[in-house]
């Protein structure tokens, strides 16, 4: 089915597809969503925005059916709808894709889009579905391929194709472009127009404002579980967005204050590669004829497409991996800012106490000096703002924020010579980015060597004096323009 | 002061609710059995506590294998390694030892003892080795490979006492006995209790100490519950503490069979263990993986052991029923342990902690997943 | 050397790989869904006495289904602990082998005396397939043995097309790899691995009933004399695959096997070394094969976040 659209572009709306009212959520005693409703339209790109916990993924889940809503009714085509499971969803036209992928990697792409349908098994005739529906949406696919040596590009096309392969009309796309370089976010988003101008629904979960604007035709802004504004896209601003998101209380977003002018270039090199090389796990050479020098008092923001080397490179300054070639010249401490902090920077089973602890626990000999330790857990939390009741608390009940002040707080603890971060502020809330930004700032201020590597490119801009770009395996400096940096990496 | 308090009494509480449920799905047992309830219990009790010299020959000696095991496997599982081999890794130390001890001249004395167990201990450590290098430098999952090794084990005694350690009339599948002087003294005189007991509370207790109060403990706990953040935050090198895991996980059960043939057999037999090394997963599980807890929950299932031989003398019941009821309360401790994750959920959310972020934790798999939940310490 | 030796060689690497095989059949399963079910040998244990217990009265067909039944039984209890309240697979696995051997043992002084008197049944006998089993050498072996032999190897096919041409078998392998894709992609992935943990059961339970009906014809207490290690060990050696599981079991009988050949030609050779070569065998297999096939990717996990 095709919609008449109108001359700007701007779809007419007929009847709501899929209705979400009154819906509530509580885990435990936190209110996750509370009484939220949500609208939208066959023939629409309708973004859901939000902080951090604003109750956008669950929202989106309930109407996905990987989670159940404690109250409310889901409407869909005008006709009440029970959705228990990801099943019931898919049989009403209903696809989702999650921020983290929910593929299989040991299998093939055409496993994984067979996996769960019903009827018959037959690969060969999957194979020439993903074909035509790949060839038909546009977004090339080998079926043959085994996932887990898939880019990440091409593993949410293969989300997405697994969607349409559902015959899903309405599709929610949870933080689509996150993983994304820029050239791919624009094709992903421009896909997203053609698959509604067809009559298909496409909900997008973000919160990066501007690029939404340019492809929504509704827009719907949670707070705090709360559905706080409903509106046409053309009807709004940035500013009354970012207000409904924020609420009165909301903070300014501090982007581009800050930034220091006079560089330390006569301040001495802290980190020092020569013409280095590095590998992956797996003995890939990932990064070659590297050199690169950065000195105290200054932060280098690192921009990279996915996979271009840049996780070799933090590795190799934070001294995490040692070079093939070349030679790296480090100070003794480095502090190290993970991108994956749950996996590679705190313990969530140990105590704040230990996860302290945990910090140079492999050059530590003879006993623990816990008495110690546990007064500059104290003060950590204190100089941080980390939200604890002591240091004996588990660090499973932090929020991910807290999480974060609390490991940028440990690698600075002490003034290490260096700092390197990756994706700082992932998965953080507005309050939590500030919090974490103004500290990688002070601890500039205060001399330390600081490296920042972060997937989205405003957030390099925002906070670097200097700007790298690795593409290609190949590190070089580059101006600090938004363009010139976006052309360096896809290596132009 | 007061968390001290409850860091000790909370691990009794829970020892005494575990030995009340064993009571009581005995009892349940041996009524449904048609056994007399009464009569039996009495002898179990009569086997396991009736006396002074009773517990010590009875009770705390059939405890002593199943703390060097239930030690083994607790000091492996903190550092995030599945070692299910403790009863091969005890057949190995027990094998080496009677070897050494057969083959030392008497005029050793004492000294030969402690070559004995120092044979032991190596034989258990190099047994465990295996499945260390197998899982480091090959990927091979340790479970399965340590209970594959625990069969090979348990054919290679049977071929030792079969073969060159057979006693010299060749009619019994066992070795010769082990020389007096080369013998564990008692511990306690008049009873059946040696000095291995002793032995293996020193090392609880010094076990817990290590855990909790040296850098290298704490490297073993971290590399246990988050090898990546011990490696990536922590700087540890996670293969070596690994490794070394191992190879004091396979020490500790093999000195564990050095002290039973040297201290209890004498001899080496084939069915010298009746499964320690199992049960040592119940030992080692019910201490919440703490080394100085496992003194008592060793106590407990030796208990249970000893009392078990009286009832089959005493009341003709079968000897097979304890393995059962140690059974049930393995599989018990788990439940609870689901339903006190589930009240500790709640209690933390009406403390007004934040609860877990659903979007960042949707994904996450615990990397300590197929360990049992650690206590937070200290 | 004459050829019966060898015919009767390949008749016992048959026979004795039959149990073995429907265990690991069952256990490929089991563990294709992510599950690692360490309680095998109680299963089969569980299934012999069932299968002892309801032979005399119902006769030896049926009483292998009450072997699998009891099989599923006791599995009923590993899944309800380890998946329904996702607690250590291995730790429950250990426990459910402690609880089979200790009740059989006491069950059966319970049921017939402390003596343990011999109790015994007729055992099945084999069914010849005309013409067939005339042949020299393999026809014994291959085409006159008893109906679970036949049965175990009629189900390697079958649990192959079923894991790889339908639907199902592909959602259980994608619950074993990625529980949360499976669930994301409409699977239910904890329903799924609760049957696929029944169905390992079944199969342990007729391996119990097998060893009793077909071949013993009477019970021993710790009569599986580990042969749910050794089942788990040729799920490991057969690469996850029904197939790698069927050449797996028959070298593991093949070896068991080797020690009447060796009686036969008169050799002097400790059953001990047969009996542990396969084990052996499977762990330098492990380690060379490391680099290709693997075990699934959430074997033995617990889910990480209760639902």
């Amino acid at each position: 089915m095709v919609l008449p659209a109108r001359a700007d572009g701007i779809v007419t709306l007929g009847a709501p597809r899929l209705v979400l009212r009154d819906i509530s959520r509580q885990y435990g005693t936190l209110q996750a969503l509370d009484r939220a409703s949500f609208t939208v339209a066959p023939g629409e790109v309708h973004a859901l925005l939000g902080e951090n916990g604003a109750g956008k993924s669950t929202l989106m889940k309930i109407a996905f059916g990987l989670e159940r809503a404690d109250a409310g009714t889901i409407m869909l085509d005008g006709a009440p709808i029970t959705l228990r499971s990801p099943k019931d969803a898919m049989r009403a036209g209903i696809g989702m894709v999650q921020q983290h992928f929910a593929l299989v990697d040991a299998m093939t792409v055409t496993e994984n889009v067979a996996l769960g349908s019903e009827g018959r098994l037959d690969l060969a005739e999957t194979d020439t579905l993903i074909r035509r529906i790949a060839d038909d949406a546009g977004l090339p696919l080998d079926p043959a391929a085994v996932v887990g040596e898939l880019p990440l590009g091409a593993r949410q096309r293969l989300e997405i194709v697994k969607a349409l392969a559902r015959k899903a009309q309405i599709l929610i796309l949870d933080e689509p472009t996150a993983v994304l370089s820029p050239t791919e976010s624009r094709e992903l988003l421009s896909w997203t127009r053609r698959f509604a101008e067809r009559g298909g629904t496409v909900i997008l979960i973000a919160h990066k404002l501007r690029e939404i604007l340019g492809v929504a035709d509704g827009i719907t802004v949670l707070r705090r579980g709360r559905t706080v504004l409903e509106t046409r896209a053309h009807d709004t601003s940035e500013d009354e967005i970012a207000q409904a998101m924020l609420g009165s209380a909301g903070v300014a977003d501090g982007r581009h204050t800050n930034r220091r002018v006079a560089m330390a270039y006569d301040a001495a090199p802290i980190l020092e590669l020569r013409d280095v090389a590095a590998d992956d796990e797996r003995g890939v050479e990932r990064l070659h004829g590297a050199t690169l020098s950065i000195r105290a008092g200054e932060i280098v923001g690192v921009a990279a497409i996915e996979g271009a080397g840049q996780f070799e490179l933090l590795r190799l300054l934070a001294g995490r991996i040692t070079p093939t070639r070349g030679t790296a010249t480090l100070p003794e401490r480095i502090g190290f800012v993970p991108e994956d902090r749950l996996r590679d920077a705190v313990v969530l089973d140990a105590t704040l106490l230990e996860n302290l602890a945990l910090r140079s626990a492999g050059q530590r000999q003879g006993l623990m000096p816990w008495n110690s330790l546990r007064q500059a857990a104290i003060v950590l939390m204190r100089v941080r703002d980390v939200r604890a009741a002591d240091p004996a608390a588990p660090m499973r009940g932090l929020s991910g924020g807290n999480q974060q002040k609390f490991v940028i707080g440990r690698e600075l603890d002490g003034n290490p010579p260096a700092l390197v971060v990756e994706n700082p502020t992932r998965g953080l809330d507005i309050r939590a980015t500030q919090d974490v930004r103004n500290a990688l700032r002070a601890a500039r201020d205060d001399g330390t060597a600081v490296v920042v590597y972060s997937s989205d490119l405003d957030e390099v801009l925002a906070l670097a004096d200097r700007i790298v770009v690795v593409a290609g395996g190949a590190v070089r400096e580059v101006p600090h323009d938004r363009d010139v940096v976006g052309r360096a990496m896809l290596g132009a | 002061m007061l968390t001290m308090a409850r860091r000790m009494v909370r691990p009794l509480l829970e020892l005494l609710l575990a030995a009340t449920l064993a009571v009581a799905v005995l009892a349940a047992l041996l009524a449904g059995s048609g056994y007399p309830v009464g009569h039996s219990l009495g002898a179990l009790w009569h086997g396991a506590f009736s006396s002074s010299s009773v517990i010590a020959s009875g009770t705390l000696l059939r405890a002593t294998p199943l703390l060097f095991t239930g030690l083994a496997v607790a000091i492996a599982f903190r550092a995030g390694v599945l070692n299910i081999g403790a009863e091969g890794q005890l057949l190995l130390g027990a094998s080496a030892a009677t070897a050494v001890a057969l083959a030392v001249p008497p005029t050793f004395g004492a000294g030969g003892a402690v070559l004995a167990l120092t044979a032991g201990i190596i034989a258990g450590a190099g047994w465990a080795l295996i499945p260390a290098i197998l899982r480091l430098r090959f990927g091979v999952l340790e479970v399965i490979s340590t209970i594959m090794l625990n069969s090979v084990a348990l054919n290679l005694t049977g071929l030792l006492v079969r073969g060159p350690l057979q006693e010299t009339t060749r009619t019994f599948p066992q070795s010769a006995l082990i020389q007096q002087a080369l013998r564990l003294p008692r511990l306690i005189p008049g009873t059946r209790l040696h000095v291995g007991f002793a032995l293996a509370l020193l090392l609880a207790l010094g076990l817990g100490w290590y855990l909790r109060s040296t850098a290298s403990g704490f490297r073993l706990r971290m590399t246990g519950a988050n090898p990546h953040a011990a490696a990536s935050a922590g700087e540890i090198d996670v293969r070596r503490v690994t490794m070394m895991a191992f190879i004091a996980s396979g020490a500790l059960a093999g000195l564990g069979g050095a002290v039973e043939v040297t201290g209890v057999t004498y001899a080496l037999y084939e069915n010298l263990s009746p499964g320690y090394g199992y049960t040592a997963l119940a030992v080692a599980l019910l201490a919440r993986l703490n080394p100085v807890s496992a003194i008592g929950s060793a106590v407990v299932f030796g208990a249970l052991e000893a009392g078990a031989s009286a009832m089959q003398r005493d009341a003709q019941v079968p000897a097979g029923m304890v393995g059962v009821v140690e059974a049930c309360v393995i599989l018990m401790l788990l439940a609870s342990e689901w339903v006190g994750a589930r009240l500790a959920q709640r209690t933390s959310l009406n403390r007004g902690a934040p609860p877990r972020r659903m979007e960042e934790d949707a994904d996450h798999q615990s990397p300590n997943a197929a360990t049992p939940a650690l206590p937070p310490t200290p | 050397m004459t050829a019966a030796p060898l015919a009767d060689f390949l008749d016992a690497t048959v026979r004795t790989a039959t149990p073995l095989l429907l265990a690991a059949l069952g256990e490929t399963v089991t563990e294709r869904s992510g599950i690692i079910n360490v309680g095998l040998e109680g299963t089969i244990i569980v299934g012999c006495l069932a299968g002892l217990a309801t032979a005399t009265a119902l006769g030896p067909a049926t009483a292998l289904a009450a072997a699998a039944c009891a099989g599923i039984g006791i599995a009923a209890i590993f899944a309800f602990i380890a998946i329904g309240l996702a607690a250590d697979q291995i730790i429950t696995g250990t426990s459910i082998t402690m609880l089979g051997l200790g009740i059989t043992s006491t069950l059966y002084r319970v049921l017939y005396g402390d003596t343990g008197a011999a109790l015994s049944t007729p055992t099945l006998s084999p069914i010849g397939i005309p013409l067939l089993q005339d042949l020299p050498l393999v026809g014994q072996a291959l085409f006159r043995q008893p109906l679970p032999t036949y049965l175990a190897f009629l189900l390697v096919p079958a649990v192959w097309w079923w894991l790889y041409r339908t639907h199902l078998g592909l959602a259980l392998r994608a619950t074993g790899e990625n529980p949360s894709a499976a669930l994301a992609a409409g699977v239910a992935p904890r329903r799924l691995q609760v049957l696929a943990t029944l169905f390992g059961g079944a199969c342990g339970g007729l391996a119990g009933g097998t060893l009793v009906l077909a071949q013993v014809g009477t019970f021993a207490e710790g009569m599986s004399a580990g042969r749910g290690f050794v089942a788990i060990a040729i799920v490991a050696l057969g690469r996850w695959h029904p197939i790698g599981a069927a050449m797996a079991a028959l070298l593991f009988g093949m070896a068991s096997a080797l020690q009447f050949l060796a009686q036969a030609l008169g050799l002097d050779v400790p059953y001990q070394i047969f009996l542990a070569l396969p084990y052996l065998l499977t762990l330098a297999a492990m380690a060379i094969a490391s680099g290709g096939y693997r075990a699934p990717a959430a074997l033995g996990l617990r889910p990480g976040v209760a639902r």
